[in-house]
């Protein structure tokens, strides 16, 4: 990665990047990271056998990296229509502390580097998925579904519900049931969550060009469709209780923030003027957060619980 | 007497304002700290992964 920008040949001198670690920090997108790096650990911990620690930990910390990763290859990718988004306009690229060039060899550096660590660290398998999260994530979601179609964050949900299931592959070397309904309550989780952010912030989508759904198919139809999506994810987030691998307490808190998730998705859907309409979609953004957060929280708990007292450990 | 070009003047080189050198100094400060937590890391996960035996062998 070269920090001088050689123009001279233009006649425009050298210019010399200010850059500091910080704004490096910043384009590894640190709060998604740690979304990544929470929901890992829970696929971690519900592995049968307890993994080694220092195992545990380098594997979580590679799939940070990782995450890291697909986070500086998109803000390499989109700082077009980043800069064009109130939301986004202070990321290091459109900001001019970052060149494009620094962050695709910052990005692809770390994608090398995160993916034969997990490989070294845990198994090729856990590897191998962490490479093809990455590449869905930059490839799929952020180049070809993000600017085409506003089922881009349906499908390009996939990419942030991979790590759990990346972390439990790199704990067991296979993949379990247990992981993949994990996987499949953040699939159906992402929709209703971003296009809650949309409704309020559809100005913003539109001037940077992004379809999202309430500017394709109009806020009416994005409020059914979350309506639609919570009452799939209410009985989808019991799945881990169900399946046999926590205990009763995560059934009844998830029953409990599924019947609030819908609850404010009922708001969202009836509310659709004015000022409270807004209001209620943040609402809803940001109990989607405490949603996830709780659920795979109990999860870690619970885990973490059973490995300091074993005796508690009981099958469900 | 036509007077020599300057060309013994030593080249200039790139500059560097005071921000640029201190930015530098911190990506610097911190490639050399992930570099030695990646050495310590690997270093690590190679003990764990040899595990005790490593330590029985023949005399």
């Amino acid at each position: 990665m070269s920090f001088i920008s050689d123009s001279s040949a233009a006649g425009q001198g050298v210019t010399v990047s200010i850059a500091t670690p910080g704004d490096f920090i910043a384009l590894m997108k640190p709060r998604v990271m740690s979304l990544v790096i929470f929901t890992a650990l829970t696929g971690i911990l519900i592995a049968p056998t307890p993994v080694n620690p220092i195992i545990g930990f380098a594997s979580l910390l590679a799939i940070a990296v990782g995450a890291g990763a697909s986070g500086a290859l998109n803000m390499w990718y989109d700082s077009d229509i980043d800069a064009v988004m109130r939301r986004t306009a202070k990321r290091p690229i459109p900001a001019g502390r970052v060149t494009r060039q620094e962050a695709l060899t910052f990005g692809l550096v770390l994608a090398v580097l995160s993916v034969f660590t997990l490989g070294i660290v845990a198994n090729w398998a856990a590897a191998a998925l962490l490479a093809f999260t990455i590449f869905f994530y930059v490839v799929i979601y952020t180049m070809l579904l993000k600017r085409s179609t506003p089922q881009n964050i349906v499908i390009g949900g996939a990419a942030g519900a991979f790590p759990p299931m990346v972390g439990a592959l790199a704990a067991t070397g296979h993949l379990s049931l247990a992981s993949v309904s994990l996987f499949a309550i953040i699939f159906v989780w992402t929709p209703p969550h971003f296009w809650a952010l949309a409704l309020v912030k559809a100005d913003d989508f539109r001037r940077a060009g992004i379809p999202m759904l309430p500017n394709v198919a109009g806020p009416d139809r994005t409020r059914r469709d979350i309506l639609l999506y919570s009452l799939l994810l209410a009985p989808l987030g019991l799945a881990p209780w169900l399946i046999g691998f926590v205990s009763p307490v995560y059934g009844v808190l998830a029953l409990a923030l599924g019947a609030l998730f819908v609850l404010h998705a009922v708001r969202v859907y009836l509310v659709r003027d004015g000022e409270r309409a807004s209001r209620l979609a943040m609402r809803m953004f940001g109990f989607s957060i405490l949603y996830l957060f709780l659920l795979f929280a109990e999860i870690v708990g619970e885990r973490a619980l059973a490995l300091a007292l074993p005796a508690l450990s009981l099958s469900w | 007497m036509v007077k020599p070009l300057a060309i013994d003047k030593k080249p200039q080189g790139i500059r560097l304002s005071t921000a640029q050198e201190k930015s530098r100094r911190q990506r610097n400060l911190a490639i050399a700290i992930a570099i030695g937590l990646f050495v310590v890391l690997i270093y690590v996960v190679t003990i764990v992964k040899l595990g005790p035996a490593v330590l029985v062998r023949p005399l």
